[in-house]
């Protein structure tokens, strides 16, 4: 695997190939449960979570039907508290940006802190091209990024390694980037983590210009938000004296109180704790105390587009808390690679074809690779109903219809005969290949029945017009495919 | 503005346009006399999570803090400055990084230990050098064992307690103890740089093993003072 997203096969070819990977399912299967048993815990812990999670979607309601309102009042309030706030239209554009911001200060080295809006836009590589070395400093970044890897998930990016080969990458690559791996590292966990503790803390020590994404931004303060674990989220945001943040606008939420909510549900639905180790807010620089110069850059990617659409918007609620991945049945067995973009499993599959479009074949498969089971709606902390979009872009992407790409509207033609209804064909059939997948898919099925559609949207349609689909109460979908294609048991 | 030196003018201008005009495109189905305000949102969700008495808040911060295995200490006020000695010695601290108004009797037991002061001066290398960091807080959460720094007097510059492996933090209870994070918000100020830490620097990326201290103090330990 090589370190670019782009040029991957669609859905199903990629996921084949790891469902056949039996460590990297194994390593996924033990992190998702686990995962996701701590945060049922975690979230039960709160009464109010009900009241949590309506208040959680409302608010980011609330910024997304007024969002020109909300950037220009946090343009405002940064500005005011010293940064420098600059525009991002796309991918190009944000590289530039930043390229020519670290240019300014003459480094040739950046220390970064895990950040999706900057995996999403390719920056390594267009810093690389520009012969700046962007260092992740995040444990599982560092992991991928030495061994010439992609993440796989949104929260432990390095899911699919386990200890021994982490070992063998740190001891291989940790010399050829900085400070050599102790001989004869062992594979326990502390003494990894200590390997990466002496490697990077040289480069924090040297470092001058970092990097950063934000969790949320504050329209009304100014105030960034980063919530992390490690601590080297502080040590990019403290200690050097340029910082550059990418973030997409949608991360903008109106009030110093709206905080309140999102710092109540993100840290128990993605790492199952109260609170994470480590949450520093930002607003502008303060004199004497961190980087004294800081910008932020505001990414638009594709987000305005996604906004253009009423069903897709709510995609734009997603605070990245990773709760959906590991409910999913099909994510369990495909991995994150196989999502093809920085953003994998139930959320990957909405936001990425909207972000980008659905002309490539990947990004066509994508809406494909579920079995709306639900699952991933009923643990979404701002409530996206993930399921209801999935079915939506089904429709978009065999029926065509009014978008807007880019800022423009377009009617695009339905995908008839064209590699991407392949694509997203074989993803389908992947999804109903796999009886396991499915049938861990079914539980909740009673609870999404108003997603089953009485004909499949989509490719299924001419599929399910030569046959009756059942109401779902009547047998499970699985049971009523199974008997219906007449192969006899699931495995 | 902090810094002195003239930054270049933000680039993207146009794109400020371009994008804003986008977003009110995308925007067409918002009825033009909708306010932001007048979307609804019901913060119907709890102020806090139970009813406790002063002292039952202490005791749940001490408990959630032990639970992300910071080393939790209560003394009387008078107790501070031995315990704050005792703290040090036994992790055999050489040097302590000291922020501007720590109180003055806080480290009046402390002997044996070189203090050094959180200036501007000091380098991020030097501050590598140094053992352990003696801190207060702006308030501390006790429903999700949380403290938080604010860097005013006796806090200091956020580096100082990243950087120092060890890290003894002093609260103050019942003053600077909530219950809930909808109580912090209250009394923190946004344009301050915050600081919320919940038990030491730590990691699972690792086959889902906590392994405590990858970058910040790998030892935290918080003394609830009860006044
Ligand atoms: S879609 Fe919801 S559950 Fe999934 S990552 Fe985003 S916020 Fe979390």
């Amino acid at each position: 695997m090589s370190g670019t997203y782009l040029g991957m096969p669609a859905f199903p070819e990629a996921a084949a190939k790891s469902t056949q990977d039996t460590q990297l399912r194994g390593n996924l299967r033990h992190a998702t449960h686990t995962i996701r048993a701590k945060r049922a815990v975690a979230v039960a812990e709160l009464e109010d979570w009900p009241q949590l999670r309506a208040a959680g979607a409302a608010v980011k309601d609330r910024t997304l039907r007024h969002l020109d309102h909300y950037l220009e009042q946090l343009e405002t309030a940064v500005t005011a508290a010293g940064g420098v706030v600059h525009w991002a239209a796309d991918a190009a554009e944000a590289n530039r940006i930043v390229t020519d911001l670290v240019r300014a200060t003459g480094e040739t080295e950046v220390v970064k802190v895990k950040s999706m809006a900057t995996q999403e836009i390719g920056l390594n590589e267009a810093l690389a091209e520009a012969g700046i070395h962007a260092y992740e400093t995040d444990l599982a970044e560092l992991i991928v990024q030495l061994g010439d890897d992609l993440p796989s998930h949104i929260l432990v990016p390095a899911i699919h390694k386990n200890r021994s080969e982490i070992r063998d990458i740190f001891t291989e690559r940790m010399g050829d980037w900085g400070r050599a791996a102790p001989a004869g590292l062992s594979d326990e966990p502390a003494d990894l983590a200590d390997a990466a503790r002496l490697h990077l803390r040289e480069k924090f020590l040297r470092a001058k210009v970092a990097i950063s994404g934000a969790n949320f931004m504050v329209a009304e303060t100014g105030t960034l938000v980063v919530l992390e674990s490690e601590g080297n989220g502080r040590m990019c945001l403290t200690l050097p004296e340029t910082l550059i943040s990418v973030v997409g606008i949608e991360k903008t939420i109106p009030t110093w109180q709206d905080l309140e909510i999102y710092l109540q549900t993100l840290p128990r639905s993605s790492t199952a704790e109260r609170m994470n180790p480590y949450t520093s807010t930002w607003t502008g620089t303060t004199e004497g105390d961190g980087p004294q110069t800081f910008h932020l850059v505001l990414l638009d990617n594709g987000r305005t587009d996604t906004l253009a659409d009423t069903v897709g918007r709510q995609a734009l609620r997603c605070i990245r808390c990773s709760a959906c991945l590991n409910v999913c049945p099909v994510y369990e067995r495909a991995g994150g690679h196989a999502y093809g973009s920085a953003y994998p499993g139930p959320i990957g599959a909405i936001l990425t074809p909207q972000l980008r479009g659905t002309a490539s074949a990947l990004d066509a498969s994508l809406p494909y690779a579920s079995t709306l089971c639900g699952a991933c709606y009923e643990v979404c902390p701002v409530a996206i109903d993930i399921p209801e979009v999935l079915v939506h872009l089904r429709e978009r992407v065999v029926e065509g219809g009014a978008v807007t790409l880019r800022g423009t509207r377009a009617v695009i033609k339905p995908a008839r005969g064209h590699a991407a209804e392949r694509a997203a064909m074989r993803a389908a059939r992947w999804t109903l290949d796999h009886p396991a997948a499915l049938r861990a898919g079914q539980r909740l099925a009673a609870r999404t029945r108003r997603l089953h559609p009485a004909r499949l949207p989509g490719p299924g349609r001419a599929w399910s017009a030569t046959r009756e689909l059942p109401a779902v109460p009547a047998e499970s979908f699985r049971d009523w495919w199974q008997r219906t294609r007449g192969e006899g048991k699931s495995t | 503005m902090s810094h002195l030196d003239p930054v270049s003018p933000p680039s993207g201008a146009s794109s400020r346009e371009l994008i804003l005009g986008r977003i009110r495109r995308a925007l067409a189905d918002v009825p033009r006399d909708e306010l932001p305000g007048s979307v609804p949102l019901d913060r119907d969700y709890l102020r806090v999570h139970g009813t406790r008495t002063p002292e039952q808040t202490a005791d749940l911060l001490a408990v959630h803090l032990a639970d992300y295995r910071a080393l939790v200490h209560r003394c009387p006020s008078g107790g501070l400055p031995a315990l704050i000695a005792t703290l040090l010695a036994e992790r055999g601290a050489r040097s302590a990084v000291v922020p501007d108004g720590l109180p003055d009797g806080w480290l009046s037991a402390v002997s044996g230990v070189e203090l050094v002061a959180d200036t501007l001066a000091l380098t991020a290398r030097e501050l590598d050098a140094v053992d352990s960091v003696v801190t207060g807080c702006a308030v501390a959460v006790a429903e999700t064992g949380t403290i938080v720094l604010d860097g005013s007097a006796g806090q200091g510059r956020r580096r100082i307690t990243l950087v120092p492996d060890h890290h003894i933090c002093v609260v103050l209870a019942p003053a600077q103890v909530v219950d809930s994070i909808p109580e912090a918000m209250e009394r923190l100020d946004p344009a301050r740089p915050l600081t919320w830490i919940s038990g030491p620097s730590a990691t699972s990326d690792i086959e889902l093993d906590r392994v405590e201290g990858v970058h910040g103090p790998r030892t935290l330990e918080v003394i609830l003072v009860d006044e």
